[in-house]
């Protein structure tokens, strides 16, 4: 079965594998400088130059395992010399062009950027061409490319860029909403996200020895990331690991389906709240709308908050598909209850620096949440549970509910434009960073389109059938 | 009197919801809801048992059909 979609992910995950492996047996230090020879054991180059510039991208990747740059607040880093410099030249003719008479380029070009040599061969004068990209769509030899840096093709905010001095990539940390697109699309690896394993392994060790509950939190996007073993295997494999517990973040998003269908109902007109990357984007570049974004907390910070409220002395751990989960766990309102934030990745990785074997665990279980709270993990989940809550409560017949379901940041940034128009069509953007909702999110071991039908199975698993009925006796209990 | 339901996955799964709905019942109907304070937490370590209840720290295996007859000679009297 396959773990991975990308070698780049592999190499990451033996990087995080070998640090955790080290972490738990109080090795790290010690032997923390062999970790690079042990995957890269020579003597040929498999993927750059030379095992001596492989092996020092290993060192880079390992700092970012163990907590990257304290300096730089972006969670998000580029490793400068695993950046393969890749051509940013835009359109450009390639060899491919074979000097043809009909000069459809040149004809469809409506800036006369097409120029022609004496074997009739096509350029493009850069100082005239716009990037508009019909020169390539009609060329009959498709002799016209697109020479854009994956990185920056994956940005969808605009945050990347060439470095003029140094060729390399680079992260504008104003612009940056930390969606983690370009970690997982840049085909050379060499942007990477700060890894907080360290951290969760001390924790482990800490819950061992004294009688602090670990908590795992767990995002429903996890149907279908383990797919080779059962859901309640991969629990079971969790408390082998040293947590505590596991508890379903589609809990947290039941409770935000609910306040959040009355807090709509009452407003008129809002966003959803849950994608830390999607707030972060109304925050900085749509500040007008910053308004209308739901005052609820996120799923994740919802069903911590709660745990924490009810468990004195525990510690949350999110493990989720998300990069921007890390900076939301980094946020005022949201650091009490999130202490860290792993990958699928990061967990895979842990689970193998521990030599566990998840076919071999025992079946636990999982089952917390209602099918609406399961749902959130795919695009349009949040909607549908809204929809649900909105019926629930008796607030459908008075409001007309109107959502529109945005996932990837473009489709987004339409939606939000309109709002800021005030011509959109809809009273409910259901905003998500990743292109079909956190099943697309980077931190997922692999992505699929079995993903989604994934997720919606286990959300019929569920063995509440109402939001109301799942949430109503946490409503009812007296906390203090 | 401090009454506290496990909602982990396991006694979730064996009634605790059916649980907690009883004794809020129980807890209305006898008119001694200032006296006793319901509440939930995830997981009391000792799945098997479930659904856990404890009562003061106190533990108890409960099911949604032993609740009635458990508040009845448990809470009750103590009240």
């Amino acid at each position: 079965m396959k773990r991975f979609d990308t070698k780049v992910q592999l190499i990451k995950y033996k990087v995080l594998r070998e640090v955790a492996r080290r972490a738990f047996d109080d090795t790290l230090l010690k032997t923390v400088m062999d970790i690079p020879k042990e995957i890269v054991p020579g003597k040929e180059a498999t993927m750059r130059c030379c095992i001596y510039k492989e092996r020092a991208i290993l060192e880079e990747r390992i700092k970012l395992a163990m907590g990257g740059n304290k300096e730089k607040a972006n969670i998000v880093e580029v490793i400068d010399i695993a950046c393969d410099e890749c051509p940013v030249g835009g359109y450009e003719v390639t060899a491919a062009c074979r000097g043809c008479i009909a000069h459809r380029c040149e004809n469809v070009c409506k800036r006369g950027a097409i120029t022609f040599d004496h074997m009739q061969k096509a350029h493009i004068d850069k100082s005239k061409c716009v990037d508009c990209g019909l020169c390539a769509q009609v060329c009959p030899f498709s002799a016209i490319t697109l020479n854009n840096r994956p990185c920056e093709n994956a940005c969808k905010v605009n945050a990347i860029s060439m470095n003029e001095e140094t060729n390399c990539a680079q992260i504008d940390d104003e612009k940056c909403i930390t969606c983690g697109a370009c970690v997982y699309q840049c085909p050379f690896g060499a942007i990477m996200e700060k890894s907080y394993i360290l951290e969760v392994i001390d924790l482990i060790k800490q819950s061992n020895d004294t009688d602090k509950k670990l908590y795992a939190v767990v995002a429903p996007s996890i149907a279908g990331q383990f797919s080779d073993v059962k859901l309640g295997q991969v629990i079971g494999g969790l408390k082998q690991l040293g947590f505590y517990h596991v508890v379903e973040a589609a809990l947290g998003a039941d409770m935000v389906a609910y306040a959040e269908s009355a807090e709509l109902a009452e407003k008129g007109f809002l966003t959803s709240s849950c994608c830390p990357a999607f707030v972060n984007y109304v925050e900085k570049q749509f500040p007008d709308l910053k308004k209308h974004v739901s005052h609820n907390l996120s799923p994740m910070a919802t069903i911590a908050k709660y745990i924490k409220e009810t468990t004195p002395g525990a510690h949350v751990i999110f493990i989720g598909p998300c990069i921007a989960k890390k900076a939301e766990a980094q946020l005022e309102s949201v650091s009490p209850y999130v202490d860290y934030v792993l990958t699928f990745e990061e967990l895979q990785a842990m689970f193998d620096s521990r030599d566990i074997n998840l076919e071999a665990m025992p079946v636990d279980v999982l089952n917390n949440a209602s099918y609406y709270g399961r749902i959130f993990a795919r695009s349009g989940g949040l909607a549908d549970a809204v929809t649900q809550a909105l019926k629930e409560q008796g607030l459908d017949q008075d409001f007309s509910f109107k959502p529109i379901s945005c996932d990837g940041i473009e489709a987004c940034r339409m939606a939000l434009l309109r709002a800021s128009k005030k011509v959109l069509d809809a009273n409910f953007i259901e905003g998500m960073a990743c292109v079909g909702g956190c099943i697309g999110g980077p931190g997922c071991l692999t992505h699929g389109t079995k993903n989604r039908n994934e997720v919606d199975k286990y959300g019929k698993e569920a063995y509440e059938k109402t939001i109301h009925e799942t949430i109503h006796m946490y409503q009812d209990f007296n906390h203090n | 009197m401090k009454i506290t339901v496990c909602i982990g996955s396991s006694c979730h799964l064996k009634g605790s919801r059916q649980i907690v709905e009883e004794l809020q019942r129980l807890i209305s109907d006898h008119n001694v809801k200032d006296k006793v304070e319901l509440s939930g937490t995830f997981c009391m370590n000792n799945c098997t048992n479930g659904v856990c209840v404890t009562v003061d720290e106190k533990p108890y295996s409960l099911t949604p059909e032993t609740t009635e007859s458990f508040f009845s000679t448990e809470i009750l009297p103590v009240l």
